[in-house]
């Protein structure tokens, strides 16, 4: 079964109400032939490591617009390491300053997606990048 | 297959010791079918059949996923711990799927006594994943007290889901047909409990009796006992977003279950042994089908019936005869 559709979390951490994206984004990845689990709006980093362990994903895909993704980023690897998720693919989308790309890939972030990003390079990065469970 | 036989025995134990983490990994290999799954499987399978297994299945929209969570809120005053197997709908086109129940199941994150995963159809018609069944013997095994099995939102007769609970809650919404369609054959026969959901709107008592007046009241009593018959619900009224009738939902169900466990549900049990056995032997025969050996001549032979040069049947007694001469794998 080695062809089997990777599975991928999209959580919106935080307090902005954008989720255009984020739904966009859960959208286009279905159509890519991905099984995309969408939580929602305002999730606290423990309720986005709690769905990521409960669905055993492949990717944890964060979408952030308001800023608060130096806090709140973090966190959330930190939780998924500290429950045994350390191989989990983490990517970040949204509006990050370029600066921060650094710290956040130390915190364990594997890609940033700014605006501008297509469907078919997030497919292809997370198709070419993350490790299926088997 | 000795290396997936230690795996699966250390995930099962790991699972069954309350560790989610290894719980979660068996559902996935649960779900992709694997050497490991089937192991576990072995090893979990005479534990389970403790859990009390709970259908939810209704018209999209109708409301399961919202019900779900306050029934999760429920359980959980009531000190039980559950589990919610969550199906949503695969692509047929991409096999791609959004699985968007957990949006209204978020308040548990920290609660060890909540499990909620969710599963894509993965091409499976019926209103359940081939695989629901299983992971649901597995979230039984590890000792949750409510399994919740969250259907795909069905029409008229994916009545798949009865065969895999103890007791299957249909979902209504106010308004949604007339007394004709409440006694169409289908999924409301298979219902032990109806639930008319959204009931803050408008016309929800009025649904309520029509199904009451129809579903209940014209059941015939003096059939002959030895002759398969439509169930009797109960119906009841829930405004799932507000709490409301959900208590006495949670009571319904502990009623049921009371009563099945005293008779009847030997014809339930094997009922679900076939739907679940049926099942494995389908995606078998698939997979062999599509295997190394047989996909050249399963691919021509469906060619032939693509170009109406040999009809449905022939060509499904020739796949079969092809395993008929072969031994088993």
């Amino acid at each position: 079964m080695t062809d089997r559709p990777l599975k991928v979390l999209i959580a919106k951490p935080g307090l902005d109400g954008h989720d255009r994206g984020a739904k966009v984004l859960a959208r286009g990845l279905r159509d890519e032939g991905f099984e995309v689990v969408y939580t929602g709006l305002r999730q606290t980093p423990e309720m986005i490591a709690t769905a990521a362990l409960q669905e055993d994903v492949d990717v944890v895909g964060l979408s952030i617009l308001s800023g608060a993704h130096m806090t709140l980023v973090p966190r959330v690897t930190k939780l998924l390491r500290e429950r045994g998720m350390d191989d989990v693919l983490v990517a970040v989308g949204g509006i990050i300053p370029d600066d921060d790309g650094p710290a956040l890939r130390a915190a364990g972030v594997a890609e940033i997606f700014g605006p501008g990003t297509t469907i078919a390079q997030v497919a292809t990065y997370l198709r070419a990048n993350a490790r299926p469970r088997d | 297959m000795a290396d997936a036989a230690a795996q699966a025995v250390e995930l099962a134990e790991a699972a069954v010791a309350g560790d989610r983490r290894a719980l979660a990994r068996l559902l996935t290999a649960v779900e992709n079918r694997t050497p490991v799954a089937e192991a576990a499987m072995r090893r979990l399978y005479p534990t389970a059949g403790q859990a009390h297994l709970v259908g939810v299945t209704g018209p999209p929209g109708s409301g399961k996923s919202t019900l779900v969570a306050a029934l999760i809120a429920e359980v959980r005053r009531a000190g039980r711990t559950v589990a919610v197997v969550a199906v949503d709908p695969s692509s047929p086109i991409t096999g791609g799927a959004l699985l968007g129940d957990r949006v209204r199941m978020q308040a548990y994150a920290a609660d060890d006594g909540v499990f909620i995963r969710s599963m894509a159809a993965r091409g499976h018609a019926g209103g359940l994943a081939s695989t629901s069944t299983a992971a649901a013997a597995v979230l039984d095994a590890s000792g949750f007290d409510l399994i919740l099995l969250e259907t795909v939102g069905t029409g008229q007769s994916e009545v798949e889901v009865a065969a895999a609970a103890d007791t299957t809650v249909v979902l209504e919404a106010p308004e949604m047909g007339d007394e004709v369609q409440a006694i169409k054959a289908g999924l409301l026969e298979v219902a032990d409990l109806v639930v008319v959901n959204k009931g803050d709107k408008p016309g929800a008592q009025r649904t309520a009796a029509q199904l009451r007046a129809m579903l209940v009241a014209t059941a015939s009593r003096d059939a002959d006992p030895a002759r398969p018959r439509p169930k009797r619900p109960e119906i009841l009224i829930t405004t799932a977003s507000t709490g409301e009738g959900v208590p006495e939902l949670l009571a319904a169900l502990d009623r049921h279950r009371a009563v099945g466990r005293e008779g009847v549900s030997a014809a339930a049990r094997l009922a679900r042994a076939e739907a679940q056995v049926w099942a494995i032997v389908t995606d078998r025969l698939r997979d062999r089908l599509h295997d190394e050996a047989h996909r050249e001549a399963t691919t021509a032979t469906l060619g032939e019936v693509a170009d109406h040069r040999l009809d449905p049947y022939a060509a499904a007694d020739r796949l079969l005869a092809t395993f008929a001469t072969e031994a088993a794998p």
